[in-house]
């Protein structure tokens, strides 16, 4: 017994070990590209020389102030906010359906979020005008986070029976509401215009390039709040790898689990599409690459997650504002383009382990 | 149309139009095909020093820096050029950039959008009036009044003919403009009718409604393919079921023209117009 208790230990031990000096190094990994990402830019402006004669109390450009502290501060604040919420969303879904390929779109949450927004371009001006004036330019976000959430908590509905979500409705369930969310698009994107398509298109590759204050200080709070919770479901997790009659029997209360991993998930992607327009690729890739190296435990999984989905959305954000300057490259190009190759290549040169 | 009022009104709400002088301005970043074309024809292109992806015309202009898509602009992008002045067409974005550019200070003036002689005569005014040069409007404006008005007193030796326009033939399917569109406006514009009538914006037609529609000419664009796979193509259209049985088909009438050209309204617009005239009902009309 005190044999098995100390190998228990150290076994764990290992795997925490690993986990803490990689949150450690992403962490010094994040906040270098973030430096990077602040002083990047197609006008040229030099980060530090602004901030400095602006702490000093000089005189700065009009122009060169607008650069750093509304377009370049807000849009890395959201770029790691996004970057995270997508990576740790990922990790709680493909913890919860026990499939590496699951991402949050298995919840309705891109679908709704998605028909939302193409709701929103098309049909805006069909709202009353007091509404539309209030919600102004930040009617496709709301659209697409609401749209996002009522398809979620419609498929959460449907495979709810007695208090029991079966994931395995909710995964056939996901598949015919994703059909119809897409049937009503394929309706409004027949009535749109053509610059309204051209706007479609163009949210459907993603881009930072809206990031503001005011949209941050809408999404952000709801991001924080799903991030911060999500170590607690961590153990819940654990327990669900072993099937859901086996975590119970081990003490975890899986239905609790289950709807604290939809509505963190949910909670985070919603905010996330809604200000950044569809990201793909970050929330499969990311916690795939953790598990690979450190191990499928979820406490570090989700925090490792987190730090780089932020690393990796900040990081491909700086290429889309750069590369072809002063115009700039949809960050779904650039996630896709770096990203797909790269994850390839590491499950070719891991597939001995793969298939063992 | 209420819809595309209430968007304008919005639109208007987000960036309203008042178009100050800004005689001082020598950094003017141009948004929008026809503004920077009218930026040219008013002889003031000295002053531009970037553009967006779809002021292809004319060829110099293709060597400012472009600053991208017009509805999908980047804040830092388009100061990073640097402009004293934003000349846009109606309809740039999205809004969040263009709040992010107002906050720097940069003054920022929509051109509102014109289909018929006095929409574009207003427009090329705006232009003018914006780089604070309101006389070097006169020539262009006198110009397009000139053309257009020749094709109104143009009379028509038979019926107006009816004119079927193609965006684009994908996979056999045709993606044809109805109603409210550049294309819907231009055949007008030409003294024709627009063969379709039943929807507004451009959208698949099914074969049937192309028999129905009997169009006499087919107009298309031309995205400078070879010659070579323009025959082809007119070969193969013609050839389709729903096309064939088409007066066009049977008369060969299928139009190319240039996209910008014959859908940018710009200053070009009148000797546009006048050139599709004389394509649609053979060259001895639209005072040729």
């Amino acid at each position: 017994m005190v044999a098995l208790e100390a190998d228990a230990g150290r076994l764990d031990g290992d795997r925490a070990h690993l986990g803490r000096n990689i949150a450690i190094l992403l962490s010094v990994l994040l906040l270098s590209v973030a430096i990077l990402s602040l002083g990047h830019g197609a006008s040229g402006v030099s980060a530090w020389t602004v901030l400095i004669d602006w702490m000093t109390g000089q005189t700065v450009d009009v122009t060169d102030r607008v650069v750093l502290f509304d377009i370049r501060l807000p849009r890395l604040a959201t770029g790691i906010l996004v970057g995270a919420s997508l990576a740790v969303s990922g990790a709680i879904m493909q913890g919860l359906f026990r499939n590496p390929l699951a991402d949050p779109g298995l919840l309705g949450v891109s679908a709704g979020a998605g028909l939302g927004a193409i709701a929103a371009l098309v049909m805006g001006g069909l709202l009353p005008p007091a509404v539309a004036a209030a919600a102004g330019w930040h009617l496709v976000s709301l659209s697409a986070f609401f749209g996002g959430w009522i398809a979620m908590l419609t498929l959460y509905a449907i495979s709810t029976r007695q208090g029991r979500t079966s994931i395995a409705t909710m995964l056939l369930a996901g598949i015919a509401l994703a059909a119809m969310v897409g049937a009503v698009s394929g309706l409004i994107v027949y009535r749109a215009t053509d610059d309204q398509l051209r706007d479609l298109t163009f949210w459907g590759l993603g881009s930072l390039a809206g990031a503001s204050w005011t949209k941050l200080a809408a999404a952000a709070p709801l991001m924080l709040v799903a991030l911060a919770a999500s170590p607690l479901i961590a153990r819940g997790l654990d327990g669900l790898a072993l099937g859901e009659a086996m975590a119970a029997h081990v003490g975890i209360r899986v239905q609790r689990v289950k709807a604290a991993a939809i509505l963190t998930a949910a909670g985070a992607t919603g905010a996330a599409v809604a200000i950044s327009g569809g990201i793909g690729f970050v929330g499969i890739v990311v916690p795939h690459l953790l598990r690979l190296v450190a191990g499928p435990r979820h406490r570090w999984l989700l925090i490792n997650s987190a730090l780089l989905g932020a690393t990796v959305l900040v990081g491909a954000d700086m290429i889309s504002r750069t590369i072809i300057a002063p115009a700039e490259l949809p960050i779904g190009i650039i996630t896709a383009m770096i990203g797909g190759p790269f994850f390839l290549w590491v499950l070719l040169s891991n597939r001995r382990t793969l298939d063992a | 149309m209420t819809i595309r009022l209430t968007v304008a009104a919005l639109l208007a709400l987000a960036t309203p139009a008042a178009a100050d002088p800004h005689p001082e301005a020598q950094r003017i970043l141009s948004i929008g095909g026809s503004v920077t074309e009218i930026v040219y024809a008013l002889g003031q292109q000295d002053r531009l020093i970037a553009r967006d992806t779809t002021s292809s015309f004319p060829a110099e202009a293709q060597s400012l820096p472009d600053v991208g898509y017009m509805r999908a602009l980047s804040p830092e992008g388009v100061l990073s050029v640097r402009p004293d002045l934003i000349l846009s067409e109606d309809g740039a974005g999205p809004p969040e950039t263009i709040a992010v550019l107002r906050q720097a200070d940069i003054p920022f003036e929509t051109i509102p959008a014109g289909t018929n002689a006095d929409g574009l005569a207003a427009k090329i005014e705006a232009v003018a009036n914006a780089l604070g040069v309101p006389d070097a409007a006169k020539a262009p404006v006198a110009d397009l009044r000139a053309d257009l008005a020749a094709l109104d007193a143009s009379a028509l030796d038979g019926d107006r003919k009816r004119v079927l326009f193609i965006l684009s033939l994908q996979g056999g399917r045709v993606m044809a403009s109805g109603t409210g569109t550049a294309a819907d406006a231009m055949i007008r514009l030409a003294k024709a009718d627009n063969a379709i009538a039943a929807f507004e914006g451009y959208k698949p037609l099914t074969d049937e409604a192309i028999t129905a529609a009997a169009p006499d000419v087919i107009v298309m664009m031309d995205r400078g393919e070879a010659t070579g796979s323009h025959d082809a193509a007119y070969a193969d259209l013609l050839a389709m079921p729903a096309i064939s049985t088409t007066p066009a088909a049977k008369a060969g009438a299928v139009i190319r023209m240039d996209g910008l050209y014959l859908l940018g309204f710009g200053p070009r617009t009148g000797q546009a117009a006048r050139d599709l005239h004389r394509a649609i009902y053979g060259s001895g009309h639209g005072g040729a």
